[in-house]
């Protein structure tokens, strides 16, 4: 089949699939093997037969677009219809109301996430909560219990902050052996956004914590009244009611209408859809935070609250399911820490003989998702690839062999922080290489 | 979690920051303080929302109480559906029995009666999210009932057995030291950037 043909196919063939608005197959690197098709036709140019047609003009060019309605909320080009949030592939739930789905950083540009790819974990479904109903409630050990109606609190004075959001499950499914295809399938339990809301200490200065208050109960409105125990000493530091991320109103499925935030954490200490904060001297213990959310470690015990996101990274592009050409290409990925922010990424070829430093994106900021690039030349030879990140307390990402001496990998494991290797086939096929 | 020891000093800093600000005031720093917009509410009138057990000590466990055999009957209406016969694995979720003393081994098998550090964690769990097409509809003493049924499937309580506060508080549970706080950083990593050890992957076990 000649060039032209394929790619009339391809942009065929994938413009039936957008148009069904749903993505039937399950592979990222289709919409990027069709780019590269189409840019490489265009680079050869004239070398090739089939580059060398003279340029028609397009049909949006001749007639009227589409005309502007009154009012709207504007959406993703229908071309765009397959970029989705997906749940697992690997760990299928029963049920899809304690469940998880997870953002195409794939297919992610720049480094915040929109607002309907914000990864998603619930409970027992997303509630519709109409924020007029909504009430926010600080009591226990308080000097005066409060209560907050939503439009009393977004008077208060509030604050705008970058910062990334990773579940503690990010990864569960691949430790020891490649299970999922996709990066969106093996990280995407990571987002970043641009969060609004206001200080939680701001509101607790209201209320009067009282001094043997050490710990706060933050409890959701849904039909799991999530719930974890927070350590007032976050809650004070630099915790967030948020209702707000990416400029507007959060989303139902991230909270709406106001969701803690913990920047740096594990995600579901971020509580959502938030109804209270209940202040203690000690935590509570609740099944979130012991039968759940916690590593097994050697000598059949159990770590809990383990509550920051260590530093770590992932190469993007190439990542699973993609299909590369030998050639110049670049390496793209994201680094992040919840203990400060990214210092040097390091991508190795080889499988982790040799490393060298990627170029970090600006911005670089605290707790939020960085980009790193590396421009290199693949010769067609099969190669194994990963980035290793390092952030500013000098902590170094480290290998599933690092973890491994330390604690038990056994089932599904919380906190998989580590290097994380895609094989790339002679044929230019990439797959996930954890193993 | 590596900030606990620190917590009692900042939570002082902030209280008295807290009693440093003037209610009310008119002064400049005054004009820059937040707004006081809470309204004061009663831990009575709150007492609905109210529903945490702090499941160490059983704080917060309700009055009320539930048999074992009176929870076989809310389970049978309620919770079989899902959770199958005698709590051993329905059509959305796994069982809910056995598994004590699989944590030596490499076969962890999660279950309220192997995980569970304390009784009170599966009343909390039961009455804030249970059943989970009706969340938050049973009684207090449906809650005792069926969380003293669950107990018992896991041989923790007796056929005759009844749940309440000072039960569940007394039980002790297989798991109840199971568990260590945050020690990370746990893990130290080199950046090493030539002649490295390789990295483990499929590849390598090619
Ligand atoms: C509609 C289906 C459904 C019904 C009905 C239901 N459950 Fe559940 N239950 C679930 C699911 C799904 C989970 C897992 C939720 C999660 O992990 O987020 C669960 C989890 C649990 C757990 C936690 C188990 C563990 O290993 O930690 C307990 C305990 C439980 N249910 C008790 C009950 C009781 C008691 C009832 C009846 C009063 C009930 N359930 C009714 C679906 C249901």
């Amino acid at each position: 089949m000649k060039l032209s043909e394929k790619m009339k196919e391809l942009v065929e063939s994938s413009r039936r699939e957008l148009q069904g608005r749903e993505s039937k197959s399950h592979d990222p690197g289709r919409r990027r093997m069709l780019g590269r098709t189409l840019a490489m036709a265009g680079a050869a140019g004239v070398a090739t037969q089939a580059g060398a047609q003279a340029l028609e003009v397009p049909p949006s060019a001749k007639e009227h677009g589409r005309p502007m309605p009154a009012n709207e909320y504007g959406m993703p080009s229908k071309f765009e219809a397959h970029v989705k949030r997906r749940r697992t592939d690997v760990f299928v739930n029963r049920q899809n109301f304690s469940d998880w789905s997870m953002t195409p950083l794939h297919q992610q540009h720049g480094i915040v996430t929109p607002n309907g790819l914000i990864f998603e974990r619930h409970h027992n479904g997303v509630p519709d909560i109409d924020p007029d109903k909504h009430s926010f409630v600080i009591h226990g050990m308080v000097r005066q219990p409060l209560k907050f109606s939503m439009a009393d609190l977004m008077k208060y004075p509030s604050v705008t902050k970058f910062y990334f959001h990773e579940c503690s499950g990010n990864g569960l499914t691949d430790w020891l052996a490649p299970k999922s295809k996709t990066v969106q399938q093996t990280h995407g339990l990571l987002s970043c956004a641009q969060w609004t809301g206001v200080p939680v200490a701001t509101l607790l200065e209201e209320a009067g914590v009282l001094k043997e208050a050490q710990w706060a109960l933050a409890e959701g409105a849904d039909g799991a009244s999530h719930a974890r125990s927070i350590p007032m000493k976050k809650l004070l530091d630099d915790a967030l009611l948020v209702y707000a991320s990416n400029g507007e109103m959060l989303r139902p499925e991230n909270g709406y209408p106001l969701r803690l935030f913990t920047p740096g954490w594990e995600g579901n200490t971020s509580v959502k859809w938030l109804r209270r904060l209940k202040l203690g001297d000690k935590p509570w213990h609740l099944r979130s935070e012991t039968a759940r959310y916690t590593d097994p470690m050697p000598d059949g015990k159990w770590r809990q609250f383990s509550m920051e996101m260590e530093c770590k990274s992932v190469v993007t592009s190439p990542s699973g399911g993609m299909k590369i050409k030998p050639g110049t290409i670049e390496i793209l990925g994201f680094a992040w820490s919840g203990n400060g922010s990214i210092r040097a990424v390091d991508v190795t070829l080889d499988g982790g003989r040799t490393w060298r430093e990627a170029r970090l994106e600006e911005p670089v900021l605290d707790k939020t998702l960085t980009r790193f690039r590396l421009t290199v030349k693949w010769d067609g030879a099969p190669m194994t690839i990963a980035s290793r990140a390092m952030d500013s307390t000098g902590y170094v990402q480290p290998t599933v062999d690092d973890i491994k001496k330390v604690r038990a990998i056994v089932g599904f494991v919380q906190h998989h922080n580590a290097i994380f290797p895609w094989d790339v086939a002679a044929s230019g096929e990439v797959s996930n290489a954890i193993g | 979690m590596r900030s606990a020891k620190v917590l009692v000093a900042t939570v002082a800093v902030a209280l008295a920051g807290c009693a440093a600000a003037p209610m009310g005031s008119s002064s400049a720093a005054g004009a820059s303080a937040p707004p006081r917009l809470g309204q004061p509410i009663s831990e009575a009138q709150l007492a609905k929302w109210n529903i945490d057990v702090r499941t160490p000590d059983g704080l917060g466990l309700p009055p009320g109480k539930g048999s074992v055999a009176d929870g076989k009957k809310v389970y049978d209406a309620k919770c079989l559906a899902c959770h199958g016969e005698a709590a051993k694995g329905g059509p959305v979720f796994g069982a809910m029995v056995g598994g004590i003393g699989s944590f030596k081994t490499n076969t962890r098998v999660l279950t309220p009666g192997s995980m569970y550090p304390y009784a009170g964690v599966l009343f909390d769990y039961v009455r804030r999210a249970m059943p989970m097409n009706a969340p938050q509809s049973l009684t207090d003493d449906e809650s005792y009932a069926v969380s003293a049924y669950i107990l018992h499937l896991n041989g923790l309580m007796p056929a005759n057995g009844v749940g309440d506060a000072k039960t569940f508080t007394a039980l002790v549970m297989p798991n109840r030291d199971g568990f260590i706080s945050d020690t990370r950083p746990d893990v130290k990593a080199e950046r090493c950037m030539s002649n490295c050890p390789p990295i483990s992957s499929t590849r390598g076990k090619k």
